[in-house]
């Protein structure tokens, strides 16, 4: 097992180095020039040819581009990561600022997806084509329709309409007041965890499904095993692996599609620095962040290949 | 189950052709009948496509007001009424003609983005696949990184690199479909590549490309199909998120991510009509577009067949 985790560790290296190699890329094929993209046409005209040079080289462009990104890895390896271009904040103050509501936000949704998709599917694949199962495709099929961030949006409308109730404003995190933190977070939290429900609710049935019809199961029936001991040791254990391996890869989708859903409730976490980055332009911001995501993302796969490993030990010797 | 369309066995070919269409009747009407019957809900959100494709193909007909020019500054953010349908936005211009060009946008940027997107990934898939080595193993790498970032921000740094319109959003929704089309695909290849059809092909000294073109493309058909249809949703969503975080199709297009988008940004408080409406535009059409790929893929996926 630890030369398993030692391997996966390792092979993850090289995947972070390829994903600073195609942000820079794509940072770099900006049409036009940075200033125009940062200030718009009119205002890169009225900057004079001083404040170009000074903004230029405040961004480090006037060096070769092999240099600019030897820079910006150095900037990574200290965890500078560089500063933002309109504010006095550095990238790092931003994350270690904004990043806990929007980690609070994933998990809390993650658990959220479990707690009600894992059953639903379960009694969904046990009780084939009965209301329950029923109800739990058409809840599902729906979920999977709604887009999150509109949802979100008639969620704060009707709070606000109806009980002229807001969310508290600002950065408050968990450990400075629990309470605001938690009328902050609940929100978006709901949003994606019903969302994700949908998909472990789903997956999890037709995982369930599958198993059901192995060789197996109609073993362990037939020695006369409760349905429920057969579904619950033998069944599930092949069952949840698909489900596993879907929460690793929606932990990524969450994070993506927390941006719209923090915009949606004005929850100030890291996707909607990200998007006000976006509108001002702010070039090493954007740049950092998007790092971010992916390296959290192979972290997430990370993890979830090593708990994979763990769960099924026939993966750690081939 | 066995329903026999009577004009074909009536062929004028006689009895060969009777028994053969008694295995396998063929026709397009027969298809779709035996499809409905057996998806009852594939044939609804089937006919639920079709309305709202002709909706979107006679937008301007479909539509009562212009929906960027005819702007009514005497009726501002008006509740639904007779003249308005679903009331005008902060503008006074007529929030149900622009849902109804929004229909259009929408499913145009999906079905461009979904065919060429998922097209090249799975020719790409094909070739991973059936040639393998130094050059499956490659892009196996290169598309695990690009999967490593969420679709999302995937899409608005690409928006960001390539300048914002229309195409540009084609174009970075349509990449985001590339490596999920190539995974699937590939998967494909590397099962069918070990038929013993593929093997007498080779032994009969068809080149490479012939037998990826010949014969392991037409298996890849169906699994395709349904990736698509099931993409057609997902991407209508994702380009309707891009509206709404205001970097998508550029204002002042009438897109439902766009109407969505405007009062948030601009931190007003929208009234209940200017959010309703447009999101149930979208979840209307992406539930279409999911319960359609659902019963394609029912239809089409032999390891599911006849069991659900």
């Amino acid at each position: 097992m630890q030369k398993y985790i030692l391997r996966r560790v390792l092979l993850a290296i090289p995947a972070l180095i390829g994903l600073t190699i195609i942000i820079f890329l794509v940072m770099r094929i900006l049409p036009g020039d940075v200033l125009t993209v940062m200030f718009g046409e009119e205002g890169t005209l009225q900057l004079s040819e001083e404040d170009r040079q000074r903004i230029i080289a405040s961004l480090g462009l006037d060096k070769p581009i092999y240099l600019q990104y030897v820079d910006w890895l150095k900037d990574i390896v200290t965890l500078k990561l560089g500063q933002s271009f309109w504010r006095s904040h550095t990238v790092m103050d931003l994350i270690l600022n904004r990043g806990p509501i929007t980690l609070e936000i994933a998990i809390l949704s993650v658990i959220l997806s479990w707690v009600i998709g894992l059953p639903v599917g379960i009694l969904a694949a046990m009780k084939r084509n009965s209301a329950l199962d029923y109800a739990g495709r058409f809840f599902s099929i729906l979920f999977l329709a709604i887009p999150n961030f509109w949802l979100g949006t008639v969620i704060v409308l009707t709070l606000v309409l109806t009980l002229e109730w807001k969310a508290p404003l600002g950065v408050i995190n968990i450990w400075e007041d629990p309470w605001q933190n938690l009328q902050i977070v609940w929100g978006p939290a709901l949003v994606l965890g019903v969302g994700q429900a949908a998909y472990v609710c789903r997956m999890s049935r037709s995982a369930l499904l599958e198993t059901i019809h192995e060789d197996y199961i109609r073993t362990a029936r037939a020695k006369g095993l409760a349905e429920r001991l057969v579904i619950m040791r033998h069944a599930l254990r092949n069952a949840i692996m698909p489900v596993i391996t879907l929460s690793g890869v929606l932990l990524g989708f969450l994070i993506g599609g927390s941006v719209a859903v923090e915009q949606a409730f004005g929850v100030p976490g890291l996707g909607r620095t990200l998007v006000a980055a976006f509108f001002e332009r702010d070039y090493v911001v954007i740049q950092n962040l998007v790092l971010l995501y992916g390296v959290v993302f192979v972290f997430v796969n990370l993890v979830v290949d090593i708990s994979y490993a763990w769960i099924d030990p026939r993966i750690r010797y081939s | 189950m066995a329903q026999v369309n009577p004009a074909t066995t009536t062929g004028a070919e006689g009895e060969v052709l009777v028994q053969e269409e008694v295995r396998a009747p063929q026709g397009w009407w027969w298809v779709i009948i035996h499809f409905s019957q057996r998806n009852p809900m594939g044939a609804v959100s089937g006919v639920m496509i079709i309305v709202i494709v002709a909706i979107a193909v006679l937008a301007p007909w479909v539509a009562t007001h212009h929906p960027t020019q005819e702007a009514d500054f005497r009726a501002l953010r008006e509740e639904p009424s007779a003249a308005h349908w679903m009331g005008t936005d902060d503008i006074g211009r007529d929030l149900y003609s622009r849902v109804i060009h929004g229909a259009r946008i929408s499913l145009f940027v999906a079905l461009v983005a979904v065919v060429v997107g998922d097209f090249l990934g799975a020719a790409w898939g094909v070739a991973a696949g059936y040639i393998g080595g130094r050059f499956d193993i490659y892009s196996q790498r290169f598309l695990e990184l690009m999967m490593s970032f969420p679709t999302l921000i995937l899409a608005m740094i690409l928006v960001l690199a390539m300048g914002a319109g229309v195409w540009t959003v084609i174009v970075a929704i349509g990449i985001t479909r590339i490596p999920i089309a190539v995974r699937v695909i590939r998967s494909v290849t590397l099962s069918v590549k070990e038929y013993a059809y593929v093997d007498a092909a080779q032994a009969i000294g068809a080149s490479s490309s012939r037998v990826m073109i010949k014969h392991i493309a037409p298996q890849c058909v169906a699994p395709w199909l349904v990736l698509a249809t099931a993409h057609l949703g997902s991407v209508i969503i994702l380009e309707a998120s891009l509206g709404f975080l205001g970097v998508g199709v550029p204002l002042p297009t009438a897109t439902w991510g766009n109407m969505l988008g405007g009062p948030v940004a601009a931190g007003l408080i929208p009234r209940w009509w200017m959010v309703i409406f447009p999101g149930l535009a979208i979840t209307v059409t992406v539930l279409a577009f999911n319960l359609f790929g659902d019963s394609i893929r029912d239809a089409l996926d032999p390891k599911l067949r006849g069991r659900t």
